[in-house]
């Protein structure tokens, strides 16, 4: 079985395997397109480093996007 | 009309009417509205994605960001470090410096926060951001804070989402006088009268939501506040009469019989 990591991702905790990128979660997360943004550990992972920057275990996450709103 | 474009942070616009996106039935009303009011400037507000249901319907689904400017704003925020945070999220997600600072000072009022607003405006304009501030009607702080950079000026006319009207006119008006930067007012706003008024006192534009989103038919409403909106610039532009304590004919009283 291979290794699995504990992430939580917008204020929910879930199990993710090891090694997986933001672009590998977001796609895990069947979030793809749209204007979103990531936060990990309170810092922004701009999307060209998507591809590249690899989660940890107790990772925190933000994804957010654009709503209604005044 | 003649054109009477406007200069918002080097881009020009000519629509004077800025509108939330909030409170409606659904991103079908949403964009119908948008449409109805005329304005080329939106605001939004930036949110976590719902991870439980990924394939939601998406604002920008609706709005082409493309075709009308997205104002993202910090709604929600009461201290600087979150809407800063919020705002650097914002322009990670669509690109856009051009941004919307509300720093709220309690949920019963949602006045605004000025220490912490200064504070989150100072640090986002050092970051480049091209900040438009929601802010009290104090003309000191208006001054001060587009000293500071603050691309517009937004005092509010009335507690947001009160629909209560403008119950400030001598203070925004003194803040029109003294700005070089667009001022609009941003919230109070109820009907179409209130547009006209904000327009009338010289406001270079007005922000609403609500008065749109809740009205019974806010597709009407939306249409009301693109005429009142340009019926009170068109009137700001004329010159109205002056004012008199007593009546003046308006037939002349020569060659009566």
């Amino acid at each position: 079985m291979s290794q699995t990591i504990k992430i939580t991702v917008n204020g929910e905790i879930r199990a993710f395997q090891a090694d997986m990128s933001v672009q590998g979660l977001l796609g895990a997360l069947e979030i793809v397109g749209g204007k979103v943004a990531v936060e990990r550990n309170r810092q922004i992972v701009p999307s060209s480093q998507h591809n590249t920057e690899l989660l940890e275990d107790g990772d925190q996450i933000e994804i957010v996007h654009f709503i209604g709103g005044g | 009309m003649p054109s009477d474009s406007w200069t918002l942070a080097g881009q020009s616009y000519q629509s004077r009417l800025i509108v939330g996106t909030g409170k409606y039935k659904d991103f079908e009303e949403t964009a119908k509205a948008v449409e109805a009011s005329g304005a080329e400037i939106v605001t939004v507000a930036v949110r976590r994605i719902n991870i439980a249901s990924p394939g939601e319907p998406m604002l920008v689904d609706y709005l082409n960001p493309k075709k009308i400017t997205y104002l993202p704003n910090t709604a929600g925020c009461f201290d600087a470090d979150s809407a800063v945070r919020t705002l650097r999220l914002a322009r990670e997600a669509g690109g856009w410096d051009l941004v919307k600072l509300e720093v709220l000072g309690d949920q019963k009022t949602l006045y605004p926060n000025m220490p912490d607003t200064f504070e989150a405006a100072e640090a986002l304009i050092k970051d480049g951001f091209k900040v438009m501030v929601y802010c009290n009607d104090d003309p000191i702080a208006a001054k001060r804070l587009e000293d500071m950079g603050c691309v517009a000026i937004m005092p509010l006319g009335a507690p947001i989402g009160s629909g209560l009207g403008i119950q400030n006119p001598v203070q925004i008006r003194l803040i029109i006088e003294q700005a070089n930067v667009p001022v609009l007012v941003d919230a109070g706003v109820g009907t179409a009268s209130d547009a006209a008024q904000a327009m009338e006192l010289g406001c270079d534009g007005v922000l609403m939501n609500t008065a749109i989103a809740e009205a019974k038919d806010p597709i009407g409403m939306a249409k009301a506040m693109n005429y009142a909106t340009k019926a009170g610039r068109l009137a700001y532009l004329s010159g109205r009469m002056p004012k008199r304590l007593y009546a003046d004919p308006s037939s002349p009283l020569a060659g009566l019989i």
